[in-house]
């Protein structure tokens, strides 16, 4: 995670007070003073598998994009192809730069035929919103809605049943990627089945006042059941995890989607968007670099700028890595020149100066399907249980 | 926060119990409940020369590294292997079984610039406030 000091004072988001009443170590992000985590990052991030978590992530950015013209205005700024994309639904997606350079990467939710939301990342929401609003033509209104809201994400396998005991809306029968409103909360209220942690969970995009009480009533429901309030600690480890690119870190401005192994965002054929051209381009003289996922049987932590080798020549870079809180082992992720990507290849990782294994596996490290006894085996030998 | 008597402290959250023929040194409460969640420790090796306050042992907790410097100067005479293979146990007694390494001092007269737990326990004060 990249803690930046801020430049001026730190922002809070409207659960400032709750986090310091549940005792949270806070920390510098982007600006923001955020939990870093409550307890513990390892028994938070396993309440988040086992059972749920909620996280305030009111540091994230929310823009509506209204009007006639909405959808073929995003479609020209995004790469997928948001013309299939049906009202009350959702869609990982990237804004490029005319180089094909990912400038960020956005979930856009479909709210009606020509309402749309966009959360951005925290560290590029100013940039996001500045491009979006240099690319606003025709009937279409762009508006950062964030101030006086907030995200709630809850997630975990036991986030469903419990929001739909708390909350007087629908959740069970919500899809994977669906929206919907909640009319009860205020003008542009939502609940989302996304999140990043790589497993079941819900989004809530709220006002600040009902988003206090939703997060109060959450943690209420925790403490019988083991849910817990999950800071920024834990949620980088659960979406390294589940092999979740994090924008600033794996990717930015210099990594095409091809490299960064996003090629299944891109809508080649749905016509012209920004960047398309250079990643025409690109697919023709191919990729000079490949995103992989990296497992150490034991040791130390690989972390980002580390250097990978093969043999004796350095072949690339870590971009993020961690300890795996369910595998109990080290893993990391990066770029490799494409001839050392292949899986199962015999890395190093230089970690002060010393050299240790690492085993390039499948991406993500974790699935909600994988089993107990998968996990041991996963642990005990990447190769065996990833081919 | 615990801070037991009859160590001697570090303002870098370093402690050192001296016996006859060597110290003991370890990280204080204060500094695992800082780490929180350790996943990983590099000790020296046995035999190496140490230097007071350069780093001799990392420690990792699941978001940094950090270093651990020696007290004292001198020579390692023993590293506690219990802690490489479970590195938990520094968060779980930080004085006792979570103990880093063992030096023999060659310079005594470096004992004199280490804090008292009450020092100690003054440094911790200034710094929350």
């Amino acid at each position: 995670m990249t803690a930046l000091t801020p430049a001026g004072p730190a922002r809070r988001t409207g659960l400032y007070q709750r986090h310091l009443e549940l005792g949270a170590k806070m920390t510098a992000f982007h600006g923001w003073e955020m939990p870093l985590y409550y307890t513990s990052i390892i028994e938070e991030h396993r309440a988040v598998r086992e059972v749920f978590g909620i996280f305030d992530v009111s540091h994230m950015g929310q823009v509506l994009v209204t009007g006639p013209e909405a959808l073929p205005t995003l479609n020209r700024l995004v790469v997928s192809d948001l013309g299939h994309l049906g009202e009350g639904r959702a869609c990982y997606t990237l804004l490029l730069n005319e180089h094909g350079g990912i400038l960020d990467d956005v979930i856009v939710f479909r709210l009606g035929p020509e309402d749309f939301l966009v959360i951005v990342n925290c560290a590029t929401h100013e940039a996001d919103v500045a491009w979006l609003q240099a690319h606003q033509q025709g009937r279409v209104t762009m508006t950062d809605i964030s101030e006086g809201r907030a995200i709630l994400a809850v997630q975990g396998p036991k986030a469903c049943r419990t929001l739909e005991q708390l909350l007087d809306t629908r959740v069970t029968t919500l899809g994977r990627f669906g929206v919907a409103p909640i009319r009860t909360m205020g003008p542009d209220a939502c609940l989302a089945r996304t999140g990043y942690t790589g497993g079941d969970g819900f989004e809530l995009f709220l006002p600040n006042t009902h988003a206090v009480r939703v997060w109060n009533l959450v943690v209420n429901a925790g403490q019988g059941l083991g849910g817990l309030p999950v800071g920024l600690g834990a949620r980088d480890t659960l979406r390294v995890e589940a092999g979740l690119r994090l924008y600033g870190a794996d990717m930015d401005a210099q990594t095409t989607p091809w490299e960064a192994g996003l090629g299944w965002t891109v809508a080649m054929q749905k016509g012209e968007f920004i960047g398309r051209e250079a990643l025409v381009r690109q697919r023709e003289v191919g990729i000079p670099r490949v995103f992989i996922g990296i497992q150490l049987a034991s040791g130390p932590v690989p972390r980002q700028g580390m250097e990978l080798r093969l043999g004796d020549r350095r072949v690339g870079t870590v971009t993020s890595g961690t300890y795996s809180p369910l595998l109990q082992q080290p893993i990391g992720m990066g770029y490799v020149e494409p001839t050392a990507a292949k899986l199962g290849t015999r890395l190093t990782v230089t970690v002060r100066s010393q050299r240790y294994e690492a085993t390039i596996v499948k991406l993500p490290f974790w699935t909600p399907r994988m089993t107990p006894a998968a996990r041991l085996t996963a642990g005990a030998s990447p190769l065996e249980s990833r081919t | 926060m615990e801070i037991p008597d009859g160590l001697f402290y570090t303002k870098t959250h370093e402690w050192a119990r001296r016996e006859a023929q060597e110290t003991v040194v370890g990280i204080t409460a204060h500094a695992q409940d800082e780490l929180r969640d350790i996943v990983f420790i590099e000790l020296p090796k046995v035999g190496r020369t140490v230097s007071r306050g350069q780093p001799a042992a990392v420690i990792e907790s699941v978001k940094a590294a950090f270093d651990i410097y020696a007290p004292v100067s001198g020579t390692i005479t023993r590293v506690n292997d219990a802690v490489v293979q479970s590195p938990q146990a520094v968060n779980q007694d930080c004085y006792g079984q979570g103990w880093l390494f063992a030096v023999a001092p060659s310079t005594p007269a470096e004992f004199a610039t280490l804090l008292s737990s009450a020092d100690y326990a003054s440094v911790l004060k200034a710094a929350s406030h």
